[in-house]
């Protein structure tokens, strides 16, 4: 059966102007969502919604209605704690019902507060312990090119998640073993749970970091749709080694109030849900 | 009755910033998570003594481990599933196995977590730490006993891991270390008995020490007399305690808030098989992964409230009836 996301032509107006519609449904359901949970990361899940409705919306193929589907590419969310974002895209894929989604984090629900492969249809990976994702993606990409297969995998990286050394760990065996069916994306927000990561661990020069562990190294604004599309587009023509794509990025995107208390240097909005009253307000103002 | 809630983590912090003014040698580390486990108390009053390094778990215990080698009290904090599992093999080779003064103090341990689910959890800490020769392992019952705890392990040279929550949780005992009136102190290695049994004997740790003493008020009213051990510390092992408890009543019920596999259920288990093979009932989580939800719900679903205990002590007497 022909996959659901047929890729259409590159990045006409149209098509950018769907994906920036979907990010921002994305966006409004990810702070519905955590809201209602009483629970979870609104911050984390606004920074990196454009990049998930690029994935999920142009480049990756799957099937909903199977989604164990062998010949689909993957997509890991290594920065688990976005799962409301994750879900949100999901949901809107058709992969289950968007009613699910006012059942996060409550007892019995399909949607766990981190992503679960076994509960969730449409999630590749189990992830939410940081720092896993992307060795997981290597052995993936591996299992792929040992069997001939075209699918390719995708990890999305938190900034803060790149201090884990796992992360480094993975990246080299990438480089060793050339693997190019393997896109790392970095949502670059410049924020982690406990303050800005010049303060609390520096990650600079990271693109020289990144090159230096032997990968193609793409530096775009995570929030301009074309240039996603283009960088997802140029990671899969790079041979022999895997490409990063390093998207500057927004933490609280979209919502003016969220955007400002994290330039503040004040994080409370990575792991705090907003009240009932602000969630109103962010919805008014939420933009794209 | 209404129950006090307090938060051991709170009582943490707030006690790291006491011994940071007394003892110039006390350290602070964490694994940007001091919002949450409340070492950014200290961060805040002691800049200097502080130490983010950023999320990396294993860097985290093997830095302490080199604070502690040059003469420094480190005490590091993460989430216990990330302290304990990310690290086990650095927190073996460079703080258990050479003897290192260091506090691996961790928040959020259990499943009392709640909502962000099984990735969050750690049911597995017990087993995994007292199987480590030097490692002193600590689960304060609440708040008040965390903060004695706190600086019990100051003054103890030497590793040790301490698991505490995320919610507040039941208070039990009166601020200043006391229960109903009764001044206590904290000694590593020695539990409390909180209530003396005459049927059966409950031996908890954790929250789920407010839990046995619902589940000893239940159990009254049903005309049994059941005893409520408080053990804070699960190693060194308070044996004596056990099997005096043993002696005296004759049947065990264990209660953790950890899986039943090796826990404090476990370390009785191994006591009483050798010394006085009395029956004996582990109440914990049935080796499964639970799932994402409000605490209190969970511990119903998965079998940690005081109506388990219950369940479990008319279980051991049936037992020992025969
Ligand atoms: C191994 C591990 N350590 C700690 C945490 C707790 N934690 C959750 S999110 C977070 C900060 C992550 O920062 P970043 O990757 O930059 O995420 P973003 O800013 O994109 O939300 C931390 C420390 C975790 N989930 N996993």
């Amino acid at each position: 059966m022909a996959p659901f996301n047929q890729k259409m032509a590159p990045h006409d107006l149209k098509l950018i102007n769907k994906l920036s519609e979907i990010a921002l449904n994305i966006r409004k359901n990810s702070l519905i969502m955590t809201t209602k949970a009483g629970s979870g990361h609104p911050g984390g899940c606004l920074s990196c919604a454009d990049i998930l409705a690029a994935i999920y919306f142009h480049q990756l193929r799957y099937d909903p209605e199977k989604p164990d589907w062998e010949e689909r590419d993957r997509f890991i969310l290594s920065k688990g704690h976005a799962a409301p974002a994750l879900y949100a895209a999901l949901a809107m894929a058709g992969f289950f019902p968007t009613e699910e989604l006012l059942k996060l984090r409550k007892i019995g629900s399909i949607l766990q507060g981190h992503p679960d492969m076994r509960k969730t249809p449409g999630v590749d990976a189990s992830t939410g312990t940081l720092g896993q994702g992307l060795s997981i993606g290597v052995g993936m990409a591996l299992a792929f090119r040992l069997d001939n297969r075209p699918n390719r995998v995708y990890v999305l990286l938190g900034d803060g998640e790149l201090d884990e050394g796992q992360v480094w760990e993975a990246a080299m065996s990438a480089a060793h073993y050339r693997i190019d069916n393997l896109t790392a994306i970095v949502d670059y927000n410049r924020q982690q749970l406990s303050g800005c990561i010049e303060k609390v661990m520096n990650l600079e020069p990271i693109g020289e970091k990144w090159s230096a562990f032997g990968w193609h190294v793409i530096k775009i604004d995570g929030h301009n749709m074309k240039q996603i599309l283009d960088a997802l587009d140029e990671a899969e023509r790079v041979r022999g080694k895997p490409t990063v794509i390093i998207a500057y990025t927004v933490k609280g995107k979209g919502v003016p109030m969220l955007e400002k208390s994290f330039l503040s240097g004040d994080c409370k909005y990575h792991g705090t849900p907003l009240s009932e009253a602000e969630l109103a307000k962010a919805l008014e103002e939420l933009h794209g | 009755m209404a129950e006090k809630l307090s938060g051991t983590r709170d009582a943490y912090g707030e006690t790291l910033v006491e011994l940071g003014s007394e003892n110039r040698n006390i350290v602070v580390l964490d694994a940007d998570l001091s919002p949450s486990t409340k070492t950014i108390l200290f961060a805040q009053k002691f800049p200097e003594r502080f130490f983010d390094v950023g999320v990396a778990e294993a860097n985290l215990v093997s830095v302490a481990a080199g604070l502690a080698s040059a003469g420094k009290i480190a005490f590091a904090s993460t989430f216990s599933v990330f302290g304990v599992e990310k690290t086990l093999n650095q927190f073996k080779q460079s703080v258990a196995y050479p003897n290192m003064n260091v506090k691996l103090v961790t928040t959020h341990g259990g499943i009392s977590v709640g909502e962000d689910g099984s990735s969050h959890f750690c049911i597995e800490d017990i087993a995994v730490m007292r199987s480590l020769p030097n490692v002193t392992v600590i689960i304060p019952a609440d708040a008040v006993e965390t903060r004695a705890a706190t600086r019990a392990i100051a003054e103890k040279s030497g590793p040790v891991y301490m698991r505490l929550s995320r919610p507040k949780t039941p208070q039990i005992y009166e601020d200043g270390y006391k229960f109903q009136g009764r001044d206590l102190k904290f000694e590593i290695g020695k539990s409390i008995t909180l209530i003396e049994g005459g049927d059966v004997t409950i031996l908890a740790t954790g929250v789920m020490v407010a839990e046995s003493l619902q589940a000893a008020q239940e159990l009254a009213r049903r005309g049994i007399r059941a005893g409520v051990v408080n053990f804070h510390t699960i190693k060194p092992l308070d044996k004596e305690a056990i099997l005096r408890a043993a002696a005296n009543t004759g049947a065990i019920v264990t209660a953790e808030e950890h899986t039943v596999l090796g826990g404090l259920g476990g370390a009785v288990a191994e006591v009483l098989v050798e010394e006085d093979p009395v029956p004996m009932a582990r109440v914990g989580i049935n080796d499964t992964y639970a799932e994402s939800g409000p605490w209190r719900e969970l511990f119903a679903k998965y079998g940690l409230t005081s109506a388990d205990i219950v369940k479990a002590a008319e279980k051991v007497l049936k037992r020992k009836a025969k």
